[in-house]
C-alpha cells in the first residue's frame, strides 16, 4: 500500500481533548499523522502490523492500534493518545504503580500498555490477574516477561479502590 | 543513619519518562531540514554485481545516492576483522547485503525508489548449513570456511575411554533467535565540515560506532561524535548493527550535507540484522558405573553468517560454557565458527552459553538415563566443588554448594511429588505434565584478558548544586544501568539517591567504559563507578573543604563551594586487572572469568497430546548472583529473560530460505504474549563477589541460559521421548511421537503381541 496516493485532503478529529484539522493523504496511517504533523511521539511504532501494541490509542473508547488505521477512518473521532492518558489525574496511580513494581525496562511498549491498562480499568475496576492478562494480550513486551506489568496493573486497581 | 540504597529498589532513573511517553527514542527526534534514508540491498546470497540500473518512473535528480565508490575512508565496518563492507563493492555474500543507499525528503518516495533500482548478478554457489560449510566442497570464506576455533584441553582425555563403564554420546541442536527488541534499529545522522561526524541512535555500545565511524570516513576520533538516545531494547542486538546502520546514515548526510534519519521497519530489521548463532554440539563422555563423569569430548559448531563479526567472541564464551556447572577430570572441547551466505549471526542475551548449555543440560540427562540413576543425582554427583577446577583450569574459590542450591530450587517447585503426581496422571490423561531441571553457570564480564584490554574508564563529576554526576559509556535499555550505577555512587559516598544523576551517553562528554555487553556493567563498571565516586571525596578532602567522615549535606556543601571555585570537579577511575588473575589465550587457559553466577532451573510442563503443544504451568528460577542490588530490577532481567528462553525453547523458529529469513514479521515469528508466561517463581542467593561493586556479579545474560533445557528435560519426562533441537515446535512434538510409536510398534510385532 502506498499511502500517499491520492490527493491530501483535510480531516478533523478530537485528540486528548483538543480539536484539530489535519492535512493528509487519506490512506496515510494514523499513527504517522500523531507522530509527524501532531508530534505526538509517545504513541511509538514496534511492528507496523497491528502485532505488538505499541502504537494502541483509544478512538471513541476503543482500544486500537493506530498503525492500522488510515487517517480517514478517524474524521470525527474522539481520539485519545499517552499523553492524553498521562494528563489524567486517575493516571498518577497507575503511573506509580509501574515505577514501584518494575512494570517498564526499555519504556518502548509502555505507553501501549499504559493505554491498554487505562483502557481495562476504565471498564473494570477490580480486574483478576486473568483480566488483566486478557486485556493486556495485545500488547508485546520482550524486556519484563509481562508479570511485573500484571501485577503494576493489579496494585494500580488496588491502590485506587482503597482510595 | 541513611538507609542502605544498593540493595533496595530504588525507582528506575528514567522511570516517569518512560511510564507517561515523554521519552524521546530516535524516532521521536526530527531535525530541520532531514532526509529520509533507506538501503538497497541484495536479493541473491551470493555473486557478482554485474550492473546496476536505476529504472524509469522516479525522479532520481530528487533523491541522494550512495554507493561504495562515496565512501571516504575503508570501505568496513571496523570491529574484530574488518572483512564485513559498509556497502558491496561488486560483490555480496549473503542476501540482505547492502548495496546502495537512498534518500530523500519525503520517505513515502522511499520504497518506490529502492524498488526501481534493478540488479544484475552473476550468482555464486551459496552454502547455507554448518554441515554444508564444513563440507568445503564450496568456499565462501578464507580457505575452509572457518572464522575461528578454540581447542580446550584438560588432562589427558584420550586415555579414559578405556576405563569407562559407560560411553555416551548424543548430539543437540539450537536454532536462531532475533531479539525481536520492540524498537527497530535507528539512526540520524549529521555531517558538518568543522565538527565532522554526529550520529545519535539506538545502540548499546557508542565508542563501537565510533570506532567503526572513524574507518569508515577517515576521521580523526574529535571528529566522530556519538549518541545514544533512549533506546527500547537491544538484549545485544544493538551490539554492532549500529555501527553499520551508522555508517549508512553518515555517508547519506556526508553526501547531502544534511541531517539524514534511517529507521528500520519492523520487516527490514528481522531479515538484515544479527541475530542468535544457529549450533550444534556433539558429547561423548565417559562415565563410570556409579555415574560420575571420567571425561569426554565436546565438539560444538557455530553458524557465524557471512562475516566474522562477533563470531569468535560468542565462540569463545560458547567454548568456556560447554562443560556445564561439572567437573571435568579429562576433557578436549572442540569450537569452531564457519561461514554461511546468510546475514551475520551476533550477539544475543547469553552470547553462546545458551547453545552450550543447551547441550550440556541435555547430554546429562542422556548420561542419566544410561547409568540408571536420575538426573538429579547424577548432577549432584558431578556439580563443580570449591577447589575443583572448570575446564580451563580455574580454581572455583567461593564457597558455592551446587548441592544445596539444587536441594532449595527442588523443595520450591515440589519436584519429587510432582513427578510422582504426573507419572501417575501421565498414565491416563491426555494431557501429560513432566518437570525437568536445568544446572548452569554464566561467566561475568569480557572472557580472559578482555577486560584488561578494554581498560575501561569512568568519570564522576561534581555538580554546582553539591550532587553528582556519573559520567560513562555503559547504556540503558531497559536492564537498569542508569539505575544500578547511581545507587553505586551514591552508595559510596553516602548521598540520597536523587543527588545522583547520569549523563547521557556522548563520545564528547563520558570517557570509555566499554561496551554495555557481557553482563559487566553493575560488576566491572559499578565497581569503577564506586572507585571515581570515592575520587571526588577525597578532592575535596584533599582540598581541606571536607571531613572523611562526613554528612551528605556537608558534602553537599563542600561540591557546590570547589565546583563554584575552581568550575569543575572531576575524578576518573581506569580498570585495573586485579592480581593473581592468569589468563593464556593461546592454550584457553586459566581465569576465564573474575566471577561466575550460578543457577538451578525448574520447569514444570504440560504437553497437550490433541494439539502437541508444551505449556510452561510453573518455573522455579533460583540463583546466587553475589548481590542483589536492586530487588525490583533484578527480578525483572529474570522475568524477562525466562521469558525470552521459553521463547527460545517452545515458539521462536526462524525459517531459512536460501540464506533469507522468511519469516521477518511479528505476524509468524513468535514470542511469547502475556497470555503463554506462567508463574514464575525468582529467588536469589548472594554470596558476594570482591572483584564487583558491593559484590555484584551478572545477572543480564544468566536467565536466558537454563529454560530451554529445563523446558525440554521436562517434555522428556512428560512423554519419555528426548528431544535434541530448539525451537521444539508442535510438529517436532508431534513427529518425535509418531516416530517413538512407530518403534514401539515395531518392536513388539517380533514377539506377536498383535
Amino acid at each position: 500500500m502506498t499511502p500517499n496516493r491520492g490527493a491530501k485532503r483535510e480531516i478533523s478529529f478530537v485528540v486528548n481533548g483538543d480539536h484539530r484539522t489535519v492535512c493528509v493523504y487519506p490512506m496515510e496511517r494514523l499513527l504517522d499523522v500523531l507522530r509527524q504533523q501532531l508530534s505526538l511521539t509517545g504513541t511509538k511504532e514496534g511492528c507496523g502490523e497491528g502485532e505488538c501494541g505499541a502504537c494502541s490509542v483509544l478512538i471513541d473508547g476503543a482500544l486500537v492500534d493506530s498503525c492500522l488505521v488510515p487517517v480517514a477512518q478517524a474524521e470525527g473521532a474522539r481520539i485519545v493518545t499517552i499523553e492524553g492518558v498521562a494528563a489524567n489525574p486517575r493516571f498518577s496511580a497507575l503511573g506509580q504503580a509501574f515505577l514501584d513494581c518494575g512494570g517498564a525496562q526499555c519504556g518502548i511498549c509502555t505507553p501501549g500498555m499504559m493505554v491498554a491498562a487505562v483502557h481495562l480499568l476504565d471498564r473494570n475496576s477490580a480486574p483478576t490477574m486473568d483480566d488483566i492478562r486478557e486485556g493486556l494480550s495485545g500488547n508485546l513486551c520482550r524486556c519484563t516477561g509481562y508479570l511485573q506489568i500484571l501485577e503494576a496493573v493489579a496494585e494500580a486497581a488496588r491502590r485506587t479502590a482503597v482510595r | 543513619m541513611t538507609e542502605p540504597i544498593v540493595g533496595s529498589s530504588t525507582p528506575r532513573k528514567e522511570g516517569r519518562d518512560k511510564v507517561s511517553g515523554c521519552a524521546r527514542y530516535i524516532d521521536d527526534i526530527r531535525f530541520p531540514n532531514m532526509l529520509y534514508g533507506t538501503t538497497v540491498r541484495s536479493r541473491i546470497a551470493r555473486g557478482k554485481i554485474k550492473s546496476i540500473h536505476f529504472g524509469a518512473g522516479v525522479r532520481w535528480d530528487e533523491f541522494v545516492v550512495v554507493s561504495a565508490n562515496d565512501i571516504p575512508g575503508k570501505n568496513c565496518i571496523a570491529l574484530i576483522e574488518n572483512d564485513q563492507p559498509c556497502l558491496a563493492d561488486g560483490v555480496v555474500n549473503h542476501p540482505e547485503e547492502a548495496i546502495l543507499l537512498l534518500a530523500h525528503p519525503d520517505r513515502h518516495r522511499l520504497p518506490m525508489a529502492a524498488a526501481a533500482v534493478s540488479i544484475e548478478y552473476e550468482p555464486l554457489e551459496a552454502v547455507f548449513t554448518i554441515e554444508e560449510s564444513e563440507r568445503k566442497d564450496k568456499i565462501i570464506w578464507g580457505t575452509d570456511n572457518t572464522f575461528k576455533a578454540f581447542l580446550i584441553q584438560k588432562g589427558e582425555v584420550d586415555g579414559v575411554w578405556a576405563k569407562a563403564d559407560y560411553i555416551v554420546e548424543g548430539e543437540y541442536c539450537t536454532g536462531a533467535q532475533e531479539q525481536l527488541y520492540i524498537e527497530t534499529n535507528g539512526v540520524i545522522a549529521q555531517s558538518d565540515a568543522q565538527r565532522g561526524i554526529t550520529v545519535w541512535g539506538s545502540l548499546q555500545c557508542p565508542y563501537y560506532v565510533h570506532k567503526a565511524l572513524m574507518t569508515l570516513c577517515g576521521l580523526p576520533e574529535d571528529k566522530v561524535r556519538v549518541v545514544q538516545t533512549e533506546t527500547g531494547g537491544a538484549f545485544g542486538g544493538k551490539e554492532e548493527y549500529p555501527s553499520m546502520i551508522a555508517a549508512h546514515a553518515s555517508l547519506l548526510a556526508m553526501k547531502s550535507r544534511r541531517p539524514v534519519k534511517m529507521i528500520y521497519d519492523r520487516a527490514e530489521d528481522m531479515a538484515a540484522t544479527t541475530k542468535r548463532h544457529p549450533s550444534r554440539t556433539r558429547h561423548r563422555t565417559a562415565v563410570s558405573k556409579d555415574g560420575r563423569i571420567l571425561g569426554g569430548e565436546i565438539e560444538l559448531v557455530i553458524d557465524g553468517g557471512a562475516y566474522v563479526t562477533l563470531s569468535p567472541v560468542v565462540l569463545s564464551r560458547a567454548t568456556i560454557h560447554a562443560g556445564g556447572p561439572y567437573y571435568w577430570p579429562h576433557v578436549r572441547i572442540r569450537t569452531k565458527a564457519v561461514a554461511t551466505n546468510a546475514p551475520p549471526h551476533g550477539a544475543f542475551r547469553g552470547f553462546g552459553a545458551p547453545q552450550a548449555l543447551f547441550a550440556m543440560e541435555r547430554h546429562i540427562e542422556r548420561i542419566a538415563r544410561a547409568v540408571n540413576v536420575s538426573s538429579v543425582e547424577i548432577r549432584r554427583k558431578n556439580f563443580l566443588q570449591p577447589g575443583q577446577t572448570t575446564t580451563t583450569e580455574q580454581a572455583i574459590h567461593e564457597p558455592i554448594d551446587l548441592g544445596q542450591l539444587l536441594d532449595r530450587a527442588l523443595e520450591l517447585a515440589d519436584y519429587d511429588a510432582k513427578r510422582r503426581r504426573f507419572a501417575e496422571q501421565n498414565q491416563s490423561n491426555r494431557q501429560k505434565n513432566g518437570m525437568g531441571i536445568a544446572a548452569f553457570l554464566h561467566g561475568a564480564g569480557f572472557t580472559g584478558s578482555g577486560e584488561r584490554h578494554l581498560g575501561s574508564v569512568v568519570g564522576v563529576e561534581g555538580r554546582p548544586d553539591g550532587g553528582v554526576r556519573v559520567l560513562v559509556s555503559s547504556t540503558e535499555f531497559g536492564q537498569g544501568t542508569n539505575t544500578v550505577l547511581c545507587q553505586i555512587a551514591a552508595e559510596a559516598l553516602g548521598l540520597p539517591y536523587e543527588d545522583v544523576a547520569i549523563a547521557q551517553p556522548d563520545t564528547m562528554e563520558v570517557p570509555n567504559s566499554g561496551p554495555t555487553v557481557a553482563s559487566r556493567t553493575a560488576m566491572v563498571v559499578g565497581k569503577l563507578v564506586a572507585s571515581a565516586a570515592l575520587g571526588v571525596k577525597q578532592t575535596l578532602v584533599g582540598a581541606g573543604v571536607l571531613r572523611d567522615r562526613c554528612t551528605a549535606e556537608e558534602f553537599r556543601a563542600a561540591c557546590r563551594s570547589y565546583v563554584a571555585a575552581r568550575g569543575r570537579l572531576r575524578s576518573l577511575a581506569r580498570y585495573e586487572q586485579p592480581e593473581g588473575i592468569f589468563w593464556d589465550d593461546q592454550k584457553y587457559r586459566g581465569e576465564a572469568y573474575a566471577a561466575f553466577a550460578w543457577a538451578i532451573y525448574v520447569a514444570e510442563v504440560e504437553v497437550d497430546l490433541a494439539t502437541y503443544s508444551a505449556r510452561v504451568k510453573d518455573f522455579v528460577a533460583l540463583q546466587e548472583i553475589g548481590r542483589v542490588m536492586n530487588p525490583v530490577l533484578a527480578r525483572g532481567q529474570i522475568l524477562g529473560g525466562v521469558t525470552q528462553g521459553i521463547g527460545f525453547a517452545l515458539y521462536e523458529k526462524v525459517e531459512w530460505r536460501d540464506g533469507r529469513m522468511a519469516n521477518n514479521q511479528m505476524t509468524n515469528y513468535i514470542i511469547p504474549t502475556s497470555a503463554d508466561v506462567p508463574s514464575i517463581r525468582v529467588f536469589f542467593e548472594e554470596l558476594g563477589n570482591r572483584h564487583g561493586a558491593f559484590g555484584a556479579k551478572g545477572i543480564g545474560e544468566l536467565p536466558m541460559d537454563g529454560p530451554a533445557p529445563a523446558i525440554v528435560n521436562a517434555i522428556e519426562d512428560a512423554l519419555g521421548i528426548p528431544f535434541d533441537t530448539v525451537p521444539l515446535l508442535p510438529e517436532s512434538i508431534f513427529d518425535g511421537v509418531a516416530a517413538a510409536s512407530s518403534r514401539a510398534r515395531s518392536t513388539r510385532s517380533p514377539v506377536g503381541v498383535q
